[in-house]
């Protein structure tokens, strides 16, 4: 397929080849009625969302999610068509030991309040960011109380 | 005649000039976060040139509680009353989008009644949700008529919700695999009953908006956005419809037995103010065509079919998510099961929260006095944004 064309309405399947066509770094791990999940590494993050921002008209970016895995850290992207209803899933995986991603506010302006909730919960640093400051906790806090390590009452 | 003339032009020409090159200093006002304006905790940083704003931001997060991470702690099915506790004009259909992420991480059908009990249950809360919306926007534009009679309104809705299921607004009503109870007796007399009296009490509401020219030169030709711009910006649901977005989840990417119900989705092109505005009357409309069809289809199958299924207590371990059209626009939970009876991770995609982020791009251009009944079109709640 011609993976430098606009594509307006893209199948599931017809995203699972284009994305794996251009970026040989994507996995497509499945593919669901109106739902594509992708890993890619994290590098790649700015440079594969701005390919589905431009040629596969994905004009909105649903959330921005964090998780932390204890041994390493996940960032989840929800990316919307609004032509077709289609979604993809896409999560890149982030060491603990250098918790950097590329900002996509760049390419959707509406994710800046999702990086900065996700900034100051788990301690993700998206380089690029506007205005990286904590937007729900007080900004005295100096620890990031959605990890595991900060534990609940209750737990252990 | 000339002679006299031409000194008067020369001279407002040079005043003119003068005003041109004034300039004034731009001033910060700080609105909130105890504020006529701002319906529940939370402020609003606006600059002003004169009377225009030209930069807005909201600073959000008195009423953090951490509800992602609490539910963390706690086994699947208790997380369903705190859902409620998201919003409390939309506890509805949060609870039910809760009830679908875990039962799509559960692979489980539930039976095909209480599937359509949901969706009245839910129109019955996106009429809630828009009534109360409003009363809001008739006080922020200083009708008090219009917040009386869309509260009083409201009420019948609400006595449906005690008739459904026991509560009036925080209702704990759906669960993992289907709903809690049956549909009471006479519930769908009454609720076509209901639909029926509101839809003709709305067109006198909105005679009472539309008739007042006050009200109306508030909104209209206020606020632009273009199609390209709500996108981008992350707005959705009666905002982003407003704006000529032709997308609507229940349509085009349904849930549950959406797709076997006949509804319209309003979308304008204007992408004002007004044009936001209209879209979310035009909505309730439509809520009250689904629930007669829905209503229809609980009858069909009978008083005796299925409404709930048993749901096993541990989640394989896994991650899902579910997204659904709340009265507000788009809201989405993502879980990470890893096979206990905990969630591991549990995130709310809220739709205000990212709707007010954009309160720049609705505010610049502004006047002060309008600011309000900019922002009143998003429908802000607390609960679930600072979550």
């Amino acid at each position: 397929m011609d993976t430098s064309a606009v594509y307006q309405k893209p199948t599931e399947e017809e995203v699972k080849t284009l994305l794996t066509e251009r970026f040989p770094e994507v996995e497509v791990t499945g593919t669901e009625a109106r739902r594509v999940f992708a890993k890619l590494p994290r590098e790649k993050v700015r440079e594969v969302c701005q390919y589905i921002h431009d040629n596969l008209s994905f004009e909105h970016c649903s959330t921005v999610i964090g998780v932390d895995y204890v041994d390493h850290l996940t960032v989840v992207y929800h990316l919307s068509n609004y032509w077709n209803g289609l979604m993809i899933e896409l999560s890149a995986d982030i060491p603990n030991d250098d918790p950097h991603v590329d900002s996509v506010t760049c390419i959707w302006e509406g994710v800046n309040w999702h990086e900065r909730e996700t900034w100051e919960l788990f301690g993700i640093v998206f380089d690029g960011h506007p205005k990286l400051e904590r937007l729900l906790t007080p900004q005295t806090y100096e620890f990031f109380p959605f990890r595991k390590s900060y534990k609940l009452r209750g737990q252990e | 005649m000339a002679d006299s003339i031409a000194p008067i032009v020369a001279a407002e020409e040079k005043l003119q000039q003068q005003a041109d090159k004034m300039e004034t200093d731009k001033m910060w006002i700080i609105m909130g976060p105890q504020h006529p304006f701002s319906h529940g905790l939370w402020t609003l940083k606006i600059k002003v040139d004169g009377e225009i704003c030209v930069d807005a931001e909201p600073i959000v997060g008195y009423l953090h509680r951490g509800w992602e991470k609490e539910t963390e702690n706690r086994t699947y099915p208790k997380i369903i009353p705190m859902a409620d506790r998201l919003c409390y004009a939309a506890s509805m259909t949060y609870t039910h989008l809760y009830c679908m992420t875990v039962e799509k991480a559960l692979g489980m059908d539930i039976p095909e009644k209480a599937k359509y009990i949901r969706i009245v249950a839910d129109e019955v809360c996106r009429i809630n949700s828009h009534l109360m919306w409003l009363a809001a926007v008739g006080t922020d534009l200083g009708n008090l008529t219009v917040f009386l009679w869309a509260m009083r309104e409201r009420e019948y809705f609400l006595d449906l919700n005690v008739k459904l299921c026991g509560a009036r607004m925080t209702t704990n009503y759906p669960r993992i695999g289907g709903v809690r109870n049956d549909t009471t007796e006479l519930f769908d007399r009454d609720i076509l009953r209901t639909v029926d009296r509101f839809e003709k009490a709305l067109w006198e509401i909105i005679a009472l908006m539309d008739d007042s020219s006050i009200i109306v030169s508030r909104m209209k030709g206020i606020s632009y956005i273009t199609r390209e711009q709500a996108a981008n910006v992350g707005l959705t649901g009666p905002a982003m419809r407003g704006c000529g977005v032709d997308f609507d989840i229940r349509r085009d990417d349904p849930y549950d037995n959406y797709d076997k119900v006949d509804f319209e989705v309003p979308v304008l092109t204007e992408g004002d103010s007004y044009a936001r505005y209209m879209i979310r009357t035009e909505e309730m409309f439509q809520s009250c065509e689904i629930i007669r069809q829905a209503v229809k289809k609980i009858q069909a199958l009978g008083k005796n079919a299925p409404y709930r299924v048993k749901a096993p207590s541990r989640v394989p371990a896994g991650t899902h998510f579910m997204r659904m059209e709340d009265p507000r626009g788009e809201s989405l939970m993502y879980l990470v099961s890893d096979g206990t009876d905990k969630p591991y991770r549990l995130k709310v995609r809220s739709p205000i929260f990212t709707n007010v982020s954009s309160a720049k791009l609705q505010c610049q251009g502004v006047r002060i006095a309008d600011v309000p009944a900019v922002l009143a079109q998003i429908d802000m709640c607390l609960g679930e944004t600072d979550r």
